[in-house]
């Protein structure tokens, strides 16, 4: 069961993040159809970091401070790659889904590229045995869901998750941000610099998207950038739309979904009762049974919840000061 | 406007025209861009292979070398265009219906599922084995029309985002067709020895789309007629959405659904049909691509979703979503696709820098409208606001200002309409003069 939790958190985190990423550009009115992109510019530049730092034997003795590093990098590359959206979408007015799909193009290009260019492979692999994973073997079992191999990045996405949730719900500028993905023009009219909340909701979503994307690559998927994420910034939007462009609703469908992806991964060596039987092993249903449980469970909740959905109405149109 | 010559660039046709050619040279500019800089920090690479580079991208299939390598490339450009081509199209033509059909890897891959069942199962001889490349074609799009109306329903019924059911109906379908091919076993599966991971090619049952004479024409390549075959698919969509009632429909659902609804016409109905047009369309590219006979397709794919499905995208806005020149960018993105390929072969560069180089060019389609009146629209800009009467015609102005302003805006993912409130308009003279020095300084 800890085992299980523990899964759970890696593959919920990077989606909780993300999910995260998109609601903040969304709710100030740019959709954020990028994030896969974002995350894939994310993790190159993290994965870089930490190459470039264990290539001039920098920080050996410290391997959660090369983590750190790399996590910054990655969340200061995801917040000017986002620049590149926000241009586009704010200041030139453009269509904000062709902005994002030309960088989610762009990511993977630029760090296929440049990988091949100086690796001479179509991938960049950072050694495993680096010692990023947390170990506290022997804590009880309730405390060690979170505190045994663990990693530090899982820290940061739920203190940063709550900080920012917080931010965006209880303070001026949050309440700001959010008002001008409902309506521009009002808040306009009472002051507020539209173009500005808009750039600050688009950059917070791509520092998050950038760091959300290292994670990924550095937990989830082994610590190898290959110039894609798996579409997990497409799941993202997913889990931001399913989660209704709330916070928490967001943090309850990446652990559900997070859980359930986890579920079919570790299926075979699951053990419900602790009979030693592997129940669900028996069953003898292929591994594709398992996997398309997170799927089809998202659309059959969908179907029955989303009455209740609500988009941020002013999202993706361009705002101009001559409709108000 | 009325005063003055009417130039010939206030043709709005050949003023898009031209902003898609600045666009196009602006992604091969910064593509040239990366490799001069690259050639520069790089002690390696001199700086006259930069050069030489970005011709062998622009060359295509004619920087092949030999002549026969030309022609080699030249016909697997074409053949290799038509699945994007049909993925373009199922993918614009939900744009125009104001839908973002990013639903089309999995709707791909459920036609290849479709036609690939078809084609294998049914023993031919040399007189049906047309009719079982037909059948085979029209259940492959069949399956992708059944899948693809899967997020119409949702977004028809239940009022589901399609952009979400999309994503999840793509896994669904890579883990679903894994799953048939799993349970069906030696069936269907490529018995040779390093070739178990992919199902046999159509060809072990003498099912192909004709060649006729194409692959004489250009030795060495497996092209087919499908490039024609889907062009003339393109040709119908465009009549379909341009000279049909059924298209007037289906735009004006896309265009403004309230609008549409108020107008009596089916919004419901017409989101579902749009989305199965789009699934189908899809779906056949897939068949296409598979009843060509000589391509292999990756039956465990539960953790990868085909590329073909998501290039649609960029081929669809590279088009403006018109399916006439969807025809054009399809093979646009592969002529640079194959210079990309050259480059790595003759060059220390790598065939990323073609995907670069697309990515940018639709970065900037994105903002084709905006590069549209920095050419061209300068003048009528200022005209509009220094012709107003500001005291007496407040209120007029604003409203053709609106006029002029709302015909550019796209229907973005969701379907929040922008909202017509026409009669709330203040008096705005601060405003209007702040627009007026905008206009003044443009």
């Amino acid at each position: 069961m800890v085992f299980m939790l523990q899964k759970t958190l890696i593959y919920a985190i990077p989606l909780l993040i993300v999910a995260l990423a998109g609601t903040f550009a969304e709710r100030s009115g740019i959709i954020n159809i990028a994030l896969d992109g974002i995350m894939i510019f994310g993790s190159f530049i993290g994965a870089l970091t930490v190459y470039l730092l264990q290539k001039n034997d920098l920080l050996t003795d410290h391997p959660q401070l090369i983590f750190l590093l790399a996590m910054l990098a990655a969340t200061v590359a995801g917040a000017l790659f986002s620049l590149l959206l926000s241009f586009s979408a704010i200041k030139l007015r453009g269509d904000q889904t062709i902005g994002g799909t030309a960088l989610n193009l762009l990511a993977p290009a630029v760090a296929l590229f440049f990988i091949k260019v100086f690796f001479m492979q179509d991938k960049l692999v950072m050694p495993k045995d680096i010692g990023y994973v947390i170990l506290n073997p022997g804590m009880g079992p309730a405390a060690s869901v979170l505190f045994d191999k663990a990693y530090i990045s899982t820290y940061i996405a739920i203190i940063l998750f709550v900080v920012l949730s917080i931010w965006m719900y209880k303070t001026k500028t949050g309440l700001r941000l959010r008002s001008c993905g409902e309506h521009p023009q009002a808040a306009d009219s009472v002051g507020i610099n539209v173009h500005r909340m808009r750039y600050l909701g688009t950059t917070i979503s791509g520092a998050l998207g950038g760091l959300g994307g290292y994670i990924y690559i550095a937990t989830t998927a082994g610590g190898t950038c290959e110039g894609t994420v798996a579409g997990m910034g497409f799941l993202a939007i997913a889990i931001m739309i399913f989660g209704n462009w709330k916070p928490l609703t967001i943090a309850l469908g990446s652990l559900l979904f997070g859980f359930l992806k986890c579920l079919s991964v570790i299926y075979t060596q699951l053990d419900l009762n602790g009979d030693g039987v592997f129940s669900l092993a028996q069953l003898g249903l292929p591994m594709y049974f398992y996997n398309l449980i997170p799927y089809v469970t998202v659309l059959i909740v969908l179907a029955f919840t989303s009455k209740n959905s609500r988009a941020p109405k002013a999202e993706g149109i361009p705002y101009d000061k001559g409709q108000r | 406007m009325e005063k003055g010559k009417k130039r010939l660039t206030d043709n709005a046709a050949l003023q898009s025209f031209i902003a898609s050619v600045v666009c196009i040279l602006g992604g091969i500019l910064v593509g040239a861009i990366v490799l001069f800089v690259l050639a520069l920090f790089n002690k390696d690479i001199p700086i006259g292979e930069a050069f030489r580079g970005i011709l062998i991208v622009l060359g295509g299939p004619f920087s092949s070398g030999s002549s026969s390598d030309v022609l080699f490339n030249f016909g697997d450009m074409l053949l290799e265009s038509t699945p994007i081509l049909m993925t373009g199209l199922s993918v614009a033509i939900a744009f125009k219906t104001g839908l973002f059909n990013i639903g089309a890897p999995g709707q791909f891959l459920m036609g290849a599922t479709g036609s690939l069942l078809t084609a294998l199962s049914i023993p031919t001889t040399e007189s049906t084995r047309f009719w079982v490349w037909l059948l085979a074609l029209l259940v492959g799009m069949l399956f992708g029309a059944l899948w693809g109306a899967i997020p119409g329903i949702f977004k028809a019924v239940f009022k589901v985002n399609e952009v979400i059911v999309c994503i999840m109906c793509n896994w669904i379908a890579a883990n679903a067709v894994s799953w048939i091919f799993y349970s069906t076993g030696d069936s269907f599966i490529n018995i040779a020895e390093t070739k178990t991971k992919f199902i046999r090619t159509t060809m072990s049952n003498n099912v192909a789309t004709p060649r006729l004479g194409l692959n004489k024409l250009f030795p060495g390549s497996n092209i087919d007629i499908s490039i024609f075959i889907a062009a003339l698919l393109a040709i119908l969509i465009f009549i379909l959405l341009n000279k049909t009632k059924l298209g007037f429909e289906l735009k004006a659902g896309g265009f403004n659904t309230n609008a549409a609804k108020y107008a009596g016409m089916n919004g419901k109905r017409n989101t579902i049909l749009s989305m199965m047009i789009a699934g189908a369309l899809a779906g056949g590219g897939a068949a296409l691509w598979y009843l060509n006979g000589m391509n292999d397709f990756l039956w465990n794919t539960y953790s990868s979703l085909p590329t073909e499905g998501f290039n649609g995208i960029p081929v669809a806005l590279l088009a403006s979503n018109n399916p006439i020149g969807v025809i054009f960018s399809s093979i646009f993105l592969k002529y640079i696709g194959k210079g990309g390929f050259n480059l790595a072969g003759y060059t220390q560069f790598n065939e990323y820098v073609s995907n670069l180089i697309i990515a940018v060019i639709i970065y900037f389609a994105g903002f084709s409208k905006f590069i549209r009146d920095w050419l061209f629209n300068k003048r009528k800009k200022n005209e509009i606001y220094i012709n107003a009467k500001p005291v007496e015609n407040v209120k007029e102005t604003v409203h053709k200002a609106n006029d002029v302003i709302t015909q550019g805006v796209s229907p973005g993912i969701t379907d929040t309409p922008s909202e017509g409130d026409g009669a709330e308009h203040m008096p705005l003279e601060d405003e209007l003069s702040d627009e007026m020095k905008e206009g003044g300084n443009g």
